[in-house]
């Protein structure tokens, strides 16, 4: 593999929790060029054009397939197309994520597509960090991720954005087969003049589908957030969609649910709330010793944990 | 009457405490003109009607509240204009009456915070101490310590955590209100334990408990009843305890 700098090294510890090529499955993209790829036994990583197509075989158990993107070249721009067959049964972890350091004067982009077919039964765990950092220009990221869940079909989604992103506009959609379950888990913080939209939107077509989504944000300073939790129940499902936004300085969030029930067994709820820190946890922590400064921090990483 | 009640110095004084209210342009006097003065070592039990005005002068003297005319001192000083935080740093503790819950922060989280800063407590690495704490008041570590204090924990089990937090600051002047609130009667019985032994384990720590709690009531060097934010009578606890009855 290419040797890193340091700023690429953290960018890729950071959105993927590694600092060493892993053993199992990976591909390591740099700059728009994979710089390092791997493929195991049951799980086959290869390029396509503008991405890869990972296929999962069925049954493989308990591993994990790694998919990092850096983007270190200020002013790069670029949209990668990822597609994921998981095998019925299988039982796996993907990685994504992307960070990316600008010290230009152009603004970095990277728009990701990321489908994913999962198999009967299969259980799959998705998790993708988005961060920024560097003193340049704009650093954008514009992900889509798209869940088509077979029959009894579980997928757990971790998506999270904690600093440094100027913008993003994030789409997350998912369908659902009978008896298949999703959990969706947003969490996010915007700072300075940061902008950030998350839609994320589930159609329980089958029977006995669940989705359980819950978004956790902060936004500080002058930042802003908007949110549109959407759940479409078709048949006899469970949806159950939370917005749970903390406010401080001046930012600001909006949050736009909405539940079509279309089937007379579909049981829709959604709750949000949008609020700065409550005075009576400030005063808790305070009590105990922490300034305000303190408590405040110890609420929000609590929060965004 | 305990060790440290023999010297006649006050920890605390609360002197001409007033707080009022406005609301569509009336005033309303919660507190008015309070004097209360707490020696090292002394347990004091505030009692008296709901609305009296009790958790008010927690909260004054807590800091989470500002009075509107009066003083506090703490061992001589001035701390009426002093922060939340300054208060718990010079030895004041406070156990809410209705017990705040969070997202995300773990009982362990909540007994850290307290513990920090605490030369006397000792942690070690597989959090003994903090178990200690839980077990006191009866909740077993192994299922506490690691659940978040949100709203999926009953009223009970709050007001036990609440309690809990505060036993991991070992402060010098520790206000409980209501400990007894929601907790069943054998968990009661060990809250009382724990009050005596504190006690014993630190002879100049005081106490002042807001309770309506006959068992809690019958530990207290001293008795103040409030009623209407005024002291409606206040004196050992053998004499109050006879006319409690009459009085409220
Ligand atoms: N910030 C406030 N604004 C308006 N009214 C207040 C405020 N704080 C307290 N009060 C009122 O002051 C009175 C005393 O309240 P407090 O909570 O101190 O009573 P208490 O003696 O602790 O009662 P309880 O036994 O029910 O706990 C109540 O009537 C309450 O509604
Ligand atoms: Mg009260």
């Amino acid at each position: 593999m290419k040797t890193l700098d340091e700023i690429e090294k953290q960018l890729f510890e950071t959105v993927a929790d590694i600092s060493e090529p892993p053993k199992g499955a990976y591909n390591f993209r740099l700059n728009g060029k994979s710089i390092g790829r791997q493929s195991s036994k049951n799980i086959d990583v290869q390029p396509q054009k503008d991405g890869l197509i990972i296929r999962i075989a069925p049954r493989t158990n308990d591993e994990v397939v790694h998919i990092p993107v850096v983007i270190s070249m200020s002013g790069h721009k670029e949209t990668v197309i990822n597609d994921f067959y998981i095998g019925d049964n299988a039982d796996v972890t993907i990685v994504a994520g992307c960070g990316i350091y600008n010290c230009g004067a152009d603004d970095s982009i990277h728009n990701g597509v990321h489908t994913f077919h999962i198999g009967k039964n299969a259980k799959v765990r998705y998790v993708e960090k988005h961060y920024g950092a560097g003193p340049g220009a704009g650093k954008i990221l514009n992900p889509v991720s798209v869940f088509h869940l077979a029959e009894n079909a579980y997928a757990e989604v971790e998506l999270e954005q904690i600093r440094g992103v100027d913008s993003t506009d994030r789409v997350t959609k998912a369908e659902l087969k009978n008896n298949a379950k999703i959990l969706i888990r947003e969490k996010m913080l915007t700072q300075g003049k940061q902008y950030a939209k998350s839609h994320i939107e589930t159609i329980l077509q089958g029977k006995n589908t669940t989705a359980d989504i819950v978004s956790r944000s902060v936004a500080t300073d002058d930042s802003r957030q908007e949110f549109t939790l959407h759940i479409e129940g078709n048949n006899l499902c469970r949806g159950h969609s939370e917005c749970d936004a903390i406010l401080q300085d001046r930012g600001s969030v909006i949050a736009t649910p909405s539940l079509d029930a279309k089937h007379v067994d579909a049981q829709l709820i959604h709750e949000a709330a949008i609020g700065k820190i409550a005075g009576d946890q400030l005063n808790k922590l305070m009590s105990l010793g922490l300034t305000q400064n303190q408590a405040e921090s110890q609420i929000i990483n609590g929060f965004l944990k | 009457m305990s060790f440290g009640a023999l010297y006649n110095k006050f920890m605390l004084q609360v002197k001409n405490l007033s707080f009022q209210v406005k609301s569509e342009r009336k005033t309303r006097k919660i507190l008015d003109g309070l004097n209360i003065s707490v020696k090292p070592g002394e347990l004091i039990i505030i009692t008296g009607p709901n609305g009296s005005g009790k958790s008010t002068l927690a909260k004054l003297i807590a800091g989470i509240e500002k009075p509107t005319t009066g003083q506090i001192t703490l061992n001589g000083t001035d701390i009426t204009d002093q922060t939340i935080t300054e208060r718990a740093k010079l030895g004041i503790a406070y156990a809410f009456q209705q017990p705040v819950h969070f997202k995300g922060i773990t009982v362990k989280d909540l007994l850290q915070i307290a513990a920090t800063g605490q030369e006397t407590f000792l942690e070690d690495e597989t959090g003994t101490d903090y178990g200690n704490i839980l077990k006191t008041i009866g909740l077993d570590p192994e299922i506490y310590l690691s659940r978040e204090i949100n709203n999926s924990l009953s009223g009970g089990e709050l007001k036990r955590i609440e309690i809990a937090s505060i036993l991991a600051r070992k402060a010098s002047l520790t206000v409980f209100d209501e400990p007894e609130a929601g907790i069943d009667i054998w968990s009661f019985d060990k809250l009382v334990g724990v009050f005596k032994r504190l006690r014993k384990q630190n002879p100049e720590a005081s106490y002042i408990i807001i309770s309506h709690q006959k068992r809690l009531i019958e530990i207290a060097d001293r008795i103040i009843v409030l009623k209407d934010g005024q002291i409606a009578t206040e004196g050992p606890a053998a004499k109050i305890i006879p006319k409690l009855e009459e009085l409220l």
